[in-house]
């Protein structure tokens, strides 16, 4: 247990790969100690508050069947709604502003700022994801909607609106390492967002004009995805996959590029 | 692998941005350390010794000029500012050994036997008192091997036995690794070290003499 020395001589980027594994996990332990401790439910939270955001709005859009006169399970609608918001949402949230109070874990050589934000993105994945297809089921079970027409339609689009979720937190979180505006422009926008990531509306259901607006934003193509999956056959979606993988690259090149800026330039205490 | 490893440090400087523009901490910092071999860094207090450190450790880059490492180098030894204070001294040592791969349970053993910490391992580090996070800190920094330790300003820790049991560990079972040492203070330099550089005014000399490299020291102290 030297240092940096793993056992067998493996070639020099499996050895790294190995080591990046092994101090990715040991953040994301040290992570969820931190975040949810031992005491009471624990961890569970990571999935049950995302679950509540879901249950309260998928309760409200219910309750007021104010979103679409149509023939569209509401449930179904909701949780895919809902679930895509919290993706693309919680993601940026938690990188903003996470290099500062995490410089000195840098005095371990090995521990790098992409494998902070890979820890952090991991288990926000992995919250919203679980909290996705526990709704779905338990819904399901209960009859307010149907199991998906075309799951792997699903996951498709929700592994898309991973990657821009993932992409673009990691931009602001290392760009938030130059500068506080981020975090404070970050907030209104992800809110403003909101209405206008296609989570509580059909694109088919706006007007042509503002449909062309609409699509450019990335995060309407996965949602309107991931619901064609869902309950296809009950609406015609709009969304081009091809454009959103676009944008996904575009972020993921200008984040690496700013990581590399950010790490460049760290002061660590 | 590691046999004949080496730090080399090639023309290193460091500057900052600051208001008025930037200022340079050092520059054309040059010297190589083998294994085993030690290093003494006499400087005062602003001097850029800590710099110096953090560039030698990887945690910070130089501005200019090449650092090459061909053996694992530590973490400022005992340093404890990377313990995350809600959680307990065992969480925080269980997440050093997943970082470097060190077996945990006989690591947690080796530690606590240590320490002395007691039950307080299974307490948050936040309840600790200075002078049980730096056993805990020492504790850790010697869980894990390496080729070469940073030592950055030897401050005595516990009592005058505990003081004695990390001097065993240190100096006299892990002889044969390299340590860079830096200190305000030339005695534990002159003790433990073969060779001494005066980092002074922004610049680095290297002495192969002690008295010589005091003098130095001495010298330029108001710069």
């Amino acid at each position: 247990m030297s240092g940096d020395v793993d056992g067998a001589p493996k070639s020099r980027l499996l050895r790294s790969w190995a080591i990046q594994r092994r101090v990715i996990g040991a953040l994301l332990m040290r992570e969820v100690i931190t975040r949810y401790g031992r005491h009471n439910i624990g961890f569970l939270w990571l999935f049950l508050e995302p679950m509540i955001f879901t249950l309260g709005v998928t309760a409200i859009w219910t309750a007021t069947k104010s979103v679409h006169g149509s023939d569209l399970p509401i449930a179904a609608f909701a949780v895919t709604g809902y679930s895509s918001v919290l993706i693309w949402r919680n993601m940026p949230s938690r990188l903003v502003d996470s290099i500062a109070p995490n410089l000195s874990l840098m005095y371990h050589r090995n521990v790098k700022i992409v494998d902070i934000f890979a820890a952090r993105l991991l288990l926000e994945a992995v919250g919203v994801a679980t909290s996705f297809m526990v709704l779905t089921l338990f819904f399901a079970a209960i009859g307010w909607l149907n199991l998906p027409e075309d799951p792997l339609k699903v996951i498709e689009g929700w592994l898309m609106l991973a990657w821009w979720g993932m992409s673009l937190a990691m931009f602001l979180g290392a760009l938030s390492h130059r500068s506080e505006l981020v975090d404070k422009f970050w907030h209104p926008t992800a809110y403003l967002l909101f209405p206008l990531s296609g989570s509580a509306f059909l694109v088919d259901a706006m007007p042509p004009e503002f449909q062309k607006w609409i699509l450019y934003l990335p995060m309407v193509h996965g949602v309107e995805c991931v619901r064609d999956g869902f309950f296809g056959s009950h609406f015609t979606p709009h969304y081009d996959l091809g454009y959103m993988a676009l944008i996904n690259l575009t972020f993921t090149f200008l984040a690496l590029t700013e990581i590399r800026h950010a790490s460049q330039n760290l002061v660590p205490a | 692998m590691t046999e004949g490893g080496m730090i080399n440090v090639d023309k290193v400087s460091k500057r900052y941005k600051v208001r008025s523009g930037w200022s340079t901490v050092f520059r054309d910092v040059d010297f190589r350390i083998a294994k085993g071999e030690k290093i003494g860094i006499l400087g005062r207090n602003g001097a850029g010794k800590s710099t110096l450190i953090r560039l030698l450790g990887g945690v910070e880059q130089p501005s200019s000029g090449r650092i090459t490492r061909t053996m694992s180098v530590s973490w400022p030894l005992a340093f404890s500012g990377a313990f995350q204070q809600s959680l307990t001294g065992a969480d925080n040592l269980r997440f050093i050994c997943r970082v470097y791969g060190a077996d945990i349970s006989e690591t947690v053993d080796k530690v606590e036997d240590f320490a002395e910490l007691g039950k307080y391992m299974r307490e948050p580090v936040r309840t600790y008192s200075a002078g049980m996070r730096a056993r805990l800190g020492f504790g850790i920094s010697l869980a894990v091997e390496f080729d070469c330790f940073l030592i950055d300003e030897i401050v005595a820790v516990g009592d005058s036995r505990f003081q004695q049991r990390c001097y065993d560990e240190l100096f006299v079972k892990r002889k044969d690794r390299a340590m860079i040492m830096v200190s305000h203070n030339d005695r534990y330099i002159r003790e433990h070290c073969d060779r001494a550089a005066v980092l002074a005014g922004g610049r680095f000399a290297v002495f192969d003499d002690m008295d010589e490299a005091y003098g130095y020291y001495q010298a330029h102290d108001r710069e």
